[in-house]
């Protein structure tokens, strides 16, 4: 090409390198994607071998370096508590107040300031102009009945010589009306350290332990008493106040105390939810954490160091994080771990400094409880009642301490509630050395086990790789879509350009507009099939599978007048004859989108943008129109089919939901309901999730189908 | 056994000085007159199972015209020159670690209200100069009271710190200055300079009682001092300068924990004496005290309980009918028998009136010291007296941009008395006066201030009586806020909610490491119609020591509110590496290609590259033709006119690589 060129004009000027460079990248942009989108999906998988260990990265924190002062004292106080509370729960008459009354003793029984907080629960109401925002507390206020609210309890211990600027909150979720021992226990454990806490002398911060009444659920709870802690509203208190639908008659000082109203302590540091499960199955003790907030939020990773180390080295409680369990049995992961492994030997017997073989075994581990991280990441609903602190930029987890306990043994009771106030008191102790916020430590990060995390620079590159290929390939069918036209018509009528003839250049230049409209139109709609379910949830008595049949008829049926309105896009592309390329610069536009949206989310929610590019990005790619490759009866074209129709099959949100639950859950009980239940609990949480499916997803999948079945 | 011969030792020396001075007395007793010093401490149980101990020591110096010139022989000098040097009227300086707690350990007494300070170091002058110069002489004060007493007082010094105020926080008008320094540390090194400022140190007297490590183990420790000078010559009475220090301490008798049985009706109040909470005893006075007395204070809450017991007891057993006062009652067992007792003399509360025991310590010596014990005998519940209303101050909101400050106010509950005293029913007003001083990088929105009462949202006219705002000046001065608000004296609740932004700061304003945040410094909350004072019966009026009169003095209630922590948006630190790293690669580039530029000479190089243009094509095209010429198997044939020097050049490229190979090739065996 250059020769010939260099015969008819004058020396052609050198391009500059990085021009040449994006044009070489475009001319090569089958290869490249290819092999882009191969090593994305090959990095992902190696993402557990590339796992760090995790290390306490803020050094004031100092986790163990002080020896547990809590004792067998306070454990056998602490069981007081507990058996008066289970004491309680025998007890027929026994209802509404009871259990905050006893508890609110306890606490003032120990110097501590106690208040009561009342808060009413609040349906899961779809606000679609309040998506992002919180419902206003104002108008929730429409049927209080005296019968319907809970009763949080609220203690707060003074630091004793701190200047009560920042507080540590505790959280102990417990159902007022059912008090199990699981969660009696765990009222005994945060009792233990609270007692403690009481009289130590190194408190620098205050201690909030707020006793939540989960009988609305936990996170209802929670988020009530943080509502309450930062947006307290005023106008509303005398009301509330004044109809005391309980009569709290305490003692002089206690009433006195709880009388004041709705306490504070100062900006909240931490908080560590604490929650006993009884699972009879298991002989030792271990401990779960659960960290995801809204929208894949995580707290700071020294948080969860600090309870990793002290639970291990110092209480010797096995630790967990969550699993993907039927991963656990995939043979091909056991293979790929087999090769890897087999591999990191190769690796280690040419260079001993080259060490990244892990056991197979551990590989699968790290799979699973990725892949767990990563999907309840991307689902953006909070794993526990931690998930409202976050909301606050309050670094908060949940700890989980499952055990074997029964009430009649005494001694492994004891045990039980002394090693989880030490790790409690230790976590207090750690947070409390710190002069400054979290800080140091990571935010974004995925945990590969309890103990080994990646961080956002290795976790990225998967999906970059995934992406980068898209901008590429939209750019070269682009400029295919343009530039081919117009030289295969500059070849055929060799005339002098005419005035009509440049006008038709620029027009064909701007030819992608049209599919830039149709890119839009879809997106549009993606949006009103985002605002239809609040509609379906105002049908009474609706079973999830008739919803959700609903919303596809109603979506399908707004796409067609959708079309019909804003103009059928096959009408013009009858007008034009000529205009062959058309899908292709509609694939081009469409993959831009894609990618724009992707990008986007990927700041928003990581872990959703790398599921969605994992899902997306193959497809988009793949898309090519059938009547082509039917056409050419070429076995390529043929694999070209197959694999949009898969491709395309398992592109679909609810398609590919059902068919990862049937992989990971097995195929006994799906219905196209549970979908449904899915997606509403999705935006009943206000995930960022919700409007990814429904604004990038959804819209793409119509228009990469659109390409798909093209009529050129 | 070991203190003994010390004890002796330091007694021999006091002896001698006492010597020293009587005949200087003796010298100079004619010429001046009254340079005093006293020393005092009160006890008080509170009733969540502390005991509060204020100590109080006063020295007073004659007017400079009556004095010995500059010669002061009980005064510290140093502070008689801060006070001539930078004329000041009236100076108050508390370092103050813990907070003190309005609802547990009263709010309505002259202890709380005078003597209750916030967190960290607080620093009010009024001075007696013309008003263009109270600012600097503000400044030299602050530098020489942090040398003073090695504390950052110095940091008061900037325009951002301070405030003048015009009515909110103090009646004296003109030429106050106020600033706080909520994060500032308090420890004996602050302690040890304001005890150098007594005659006899902590050496002996009551001060001694001062064992560093009990004082601050305690849940409150706040260090005062009090300058009063009418050294000014508008005025026509002349009191000569007066320094007051307090140290008020709030301590845990260490009891073990006995009964362990929670929820069990007997909670008795841990017994204490003097040694079980300081350690130490007093062994005697300071002999350069003119009075030195320790008082014990038993509240009007607790005083009516043990009149209660007592009335139960005399109606269960009939051998204590008609017993005399409080000294043999059955709550409670002193284990010395008090000098002196007594009675408040109260208009206002019929019912009870709070009772004080005085000890003089003139007559305890090292071989008989004195130990007051006070051992508990029947469990006893009361409640201190509070401020009409509990104040408390947060924050509201989230995320780094805005938030809201409130104030808000719940009506503690009060005896009848106390409200309808004042003014008639219907037109009753409670009045409260804020003042507050917010930090410029806090930017609050005074036209943002709405008031609730009551939980309804009333118009700012009706509740807000007088108003005084001078908003913030970003790195020139705080804002400053002070309100007068009228409640009705029915009030249950009320709140005063504040808008503000969070400004940016300078990089060099930041801390030098990642902090938890910034302090908004305390409100104080004035209730001026509600005055504290407690006027003891006594016989002679006469020689009334310092600490009761200072009692006695009308102050308006006032309590501090908490400190806020605002966390502002903390810039990456690391930024600056990370720019001066974008900025190079920028500048090599720019200049790279500005070189190059400079270096181009393009007529030149369009005829050579016609010229190789003509020659050949280029050489990546031609190696790419040679290696799909390889790859289909076709001998590769050069262009029309090979040229020695490109297939030279690649083999010397060849070369080269080969070379770059070996040497990593040898780097790799030789490392190994």
């Amino acid at each position: 090409m250059g020769e010939s060129e260099s015969e008819s004009e004058a020396p052609k000027v050198k391009l500059r390198p990085i021009v040449r460079l994006g044009m070489f990248l475009i001319s090569h942009s089958h290869l490249l994607s290819v092999v882009c989108c191969t090593a994305g999906v090959l990095t992902l998988l190696l993402l557990p071998l590339l796992a760090k260990n995790t290390y306490i990265s803020e050094n004031a924190l100092m986790p163990g370096s002080a020896n547990p002062m809590l004792s067998s004292q306070e454990v056998s106080e602490a069981n007081g508590l507990v058996k008066d509370l289970t004491n309680l729960d025998l007890k027929p008459m026994a209802s509404g107040i009871e259990s905050q009354r006893l508890i609110a003793q306890y606490m003032s029984n120990l110097g501590a300031e106690v208040s009561f907080q009342k808060f009413y629960p609040q349906s899961n109401q779809f606000h679609p102009l309040h998506f992002f925002s919180s419902p206003d507390s104002a108008t929730i206020r429409e049927n209080i009945s005296c019968s319907s609210y809970g009763l949080n309890t609220v203690g707060i211990i003074r630091a004793p010589r701190g200047d009560g600027k920042e507080a540590i909150v505790l959280v102990t979720p417990y159902n007022s009306e059912k008090i199990g021992l699981g969660e009696a226990l765990s009222l005994g454990i945060a009792y233990s350290v609270f007692s403690l806490l009481t009289r130590v002398t190194w408190l620098a911060k205050d201690i909030i332990w707020v006793v939540a009444d989960s009988k609305y659920g936990e996170y209802a709870a929670v988020d009530a008493w943080l509502r309450d802690y930062y947006i307290p509203v005023f106008s509303g208190l005398g009301i509330q106040n004044a109809e005391m639908c309980h009569g709290l008659e305490e003692n002089a000082i206690t009433e006195r105390d709880m009388r004041d109203g709705f306490k504070r302590a100062g900006t909240m540091a931490a908080a560590l939810v604490i929650k006993v499960v009884d699972r009879s199955e298991q002989f030792e003790d271990s401990l779960s954490i659960y960290a995801e907030a809204s929208n894949g939020q995580m707290p700071n990773l020294d948080l969860i160091n600090i309870v990793n180390y002290l639970a291990v080295h110092r209480q010797g409680l096995r630790i967990k994080v969550e699993k993907m369990w039927s991963l656990l049995n995939c043979k091909w992961l056991m293979i790929l771990g087999e090769i890897l492994e087999s591999l990191g030997h190769l690796a280690k017997s040419l260079n001993p400094q080259w060490k990244f073989g892990i056991p197979a075994v551990d590989y699968v581990e790290g799979t699973a409880t990725l892949a767990s991280s990563l999907y309840y990441q991307a689902l953006g609903i909070p794993t526990g009642p931690h998930g409202a602190f976050r909301d606050y930029q309050v670094d908060a987890i949940t700890l989980e301490i499952s055990s074997r306990v029964s009430s009649n043994n005494k001694g492994r009771q004891n045990d039980f509630l002394l090693r989880g106030g030490r790790l409690i008191e230790g976590v207090i102790r750690s947070v409390n050395n710190l002069l400054e916020k979290f800080h140091q430590s990571f935010f974004l990060y995925l945990l590969t086990s309890p103990s080994k995390f990646l961080s956002v620079g290795v976790y990225m590159i998967a999906f970059a790789l995934l992406v980068a290929s898209l901008p590429m390939v939209a750019a070269s069918l682009y400029g295919h879509a343009n530039n081919l036209d117009p030289g295969f018509e500059k070849n055929k009528s060799n005339h002098p350009a005419s005035a009509s003839d440049e006008l038709g250049i620029t027009l064909r230049s701007w030819k992608w507009l049209y599919a830039a409209k149709k890119v839009l139109v879809v997106h549009l709609w993606g949006a009103v099939v985002l605002l239809l379910p609040y509609f379906i949830c105002q049908i009474p008595n609706c079973s999830p599978t008739t919803s959700f049949v609903v919303w596809v008829l109603l979506s399908i049926f707004s796409l067609i007048i959708l079309f019909w309105i804003l103009g059928s896009p096959f009408s013009y592309v009858n007008a034009s004859q000529p205009q062959q390329r058309e899908w292709a610069l509609l694939k081009s536009v469409t993959i831009s989108a894609a990618f724009i949206g992707l990008c986007l989310m990927s700041v928003i929610n990581f872990a959703t943008a790398e599921i969605g590019a994992l899902l997306m990005v193959p497809m988009c790619l793949m898309a090519h129109p059938l009547k082509l490759d039917v056409k050419s009866r070429k076995l390529r074209n043929i694999s070209r089919v197959a694999c949009n129709l898969a491709l395309a099959f398992i592109g679909l949100p609810p398609t590919a939901f059902l068919v990862f639950k049937c992989v990971f859950e097995g195929f006994d009980g799906i219905s196209v309901g549970d979908f449904w239940n899915w997606l509403e609990s999705i935006w009943a949480w206000s995930s960022a999730t919700y409007l990814y499916i429904g604004m990038i997803h959804l819209p793409c999948w119509i228009l990469c189908i659109h390409v798909i079945l093209h009529p050129c | 056994m070991a203190h003994l011969p010390r004890r002796t030792h330091s007694i021999l020396l006091i002896l001698s000085f006492q010597i020293c001075f009587s005949t200087i007395f003796a010298v100079f007793g004619s010429v001046f007159f009254q340079e005093e010093f006293s020393e005092e401490l009160l006890l008080k149980p509170l009733p969540d199972r502390k005991v509060l101990a204020h100590f109080h020591f006063e020295t007073t110096a004659p007017p400079l015209s009556t004095s010995h010139g500059r010669h002061h022989h009980l005064f510290p000098k140093a502070i008689a020159q801060l006070v001539q040097k930078f004329h000041v009227k009236e100076m108050e300086l508390s370092f103050t670690q813990g907070r003190w707690n309005y609802d547990r350990w009263g709010g309505f007494d002259p202890i709380s209200s005078s003597n209750a300070k916030p967190p960290g170091v607080e620093l009010w002058a009024v001075f007696d100069v013309p008003k263009d110069q109270v600012d600097a002489s503000w400044k030299n004060l602050t530098h020489t009271l942090s040398g003073l007493f090695c504390a950052s007082i110095n940091f008061l010094e900037s325009s951002t710190t301070y405030s003048a105020h015009e009515w909110g926080f103090h009646p004296s008008s003109g030429g106050l200055r106020y600033g706080t320094l909520p994060r500032e540390a308090v420890c004996t090194e602050n302690l040890t300079p304001w005890l150098k400022l007594l005659p006899c140190r902590d050496k002996a007297g009551l001060s001694a009682l001062l064992d560093r490590p009990s004082i601050y183990r305690g849940f409150y420790h706040s260090q005062r001092l009090r300058l009063t000078s009418s050294e000014s010559h508008s005025s026509g009475v002349e009191s000569g300068i007066v320094l007051e220090q307090a140290l008020t301490v709030v301590l845990q008798p260490n009891s073990h924990k006995t009964s362990k049985t929670f929820l069990s009706e007997t909670k008795l109040q841990p017994s204490w004496s003097l040694s079980s909470i300081f350690g130490r005893k007093v062994t005697g006075r300071c002999v350069l005290a003119k009075s030195s007395n320790v008082y014990l204070q038993l509240e009007r809450g607790l005083v009516t309980e043990l009149e209660n017991l007592q009335k139960d007891n005399a109606i269960t057993g009939p051998d204590h009918v008609g017993s005399g006062g409080l000294k043999d009652n059955p709550g409670f067992e002193l284990s010395v028998r008090p000098d002196k007792e007594f009675k408040e003399a109260n208009i206002l509360h019929r019912k009870s009136s709070s009772v004080l025991y005085e000890y003089s310590i003139e007559r305890y010596s090292a071989f008989e010291p004195f130990d007051l014990g006070l051992t508990w005998k029947f469990p006893v519940v009361w409640l201190c007296p509070r401020a009409p209303l509990h104040s408390s101050r947060f924050l509201m909101g989230s995320g780094n941009q805005r938030g809201t400050i409130a104030i808000s106010f719940i009506s503690t509950d009060l005896e009848e008395g106390f409200l309808g005293a004042n003014i008639g029913e219907d037109s009753c007003k409670l009045q409260a006066n804020i003042f507050q001083v917010v930090p410029w990088y806090i930017k609050v929105y005074y036209h943002t201030l709405r008031v609730f009462v009551d939980g309804k949202p009333q118009a700012i006219a009706n509740v807000v009586e007088k108003m005084h705002v001078s908003p913030s000046e970003d790195k020139v001065s705080p804002g400053v806020m002070e309100l007068v608000l009228k409640f009705p004296c029915a009030v249950k609740s009320a709140a005063l909610t504040l808008e503000f932004d969070k400004g940016f700061l300078h990089i060099d304003e930041y801390p030098p490491d990642a902090n938890q945040g910034f302090d908004i410094p305390s409100a104080v909350i004035i209730f001026p119609n509600f005055q504290t004072s407690m006027q003891y019966l006594e016989d002679n009026s006469s020689n009334k020591s310092p600490m009761l009169l200072k009692f006695q003095e009308k102050s308006p209630v006032l309590s501090y509110t908490e400190i806020l922590l605002v966390p502002l948006t903390t810039p990456d630190f690391s930024m600056p590496y990370n720019v001066i790293t974008i900025t190079c690669t920028v500048f090599a580039l720019y200049f790279g290609s500005l070189l190059n530029v400079l270096r181009r000479r393009v007529g030149e190089e369009e005829r050579i590259l016609k010229n190789r243009a003509s020659k050949k094509a280029g050489r990546l095209p031609q190696l790419l033709s040679r290696l799909s010429a390889k790859l289909k198997g076709k001998e590769w044939e050069p262009p029309q006119s090979p040229s020695t020097s490109s297939s030279f050049i690649s083999s010397k490229l060849i070369l080269k690589v080969l070379i770059v190979a070996g040497v990593a090739v040898f780097w790799q065996y030789y490392s190994e």
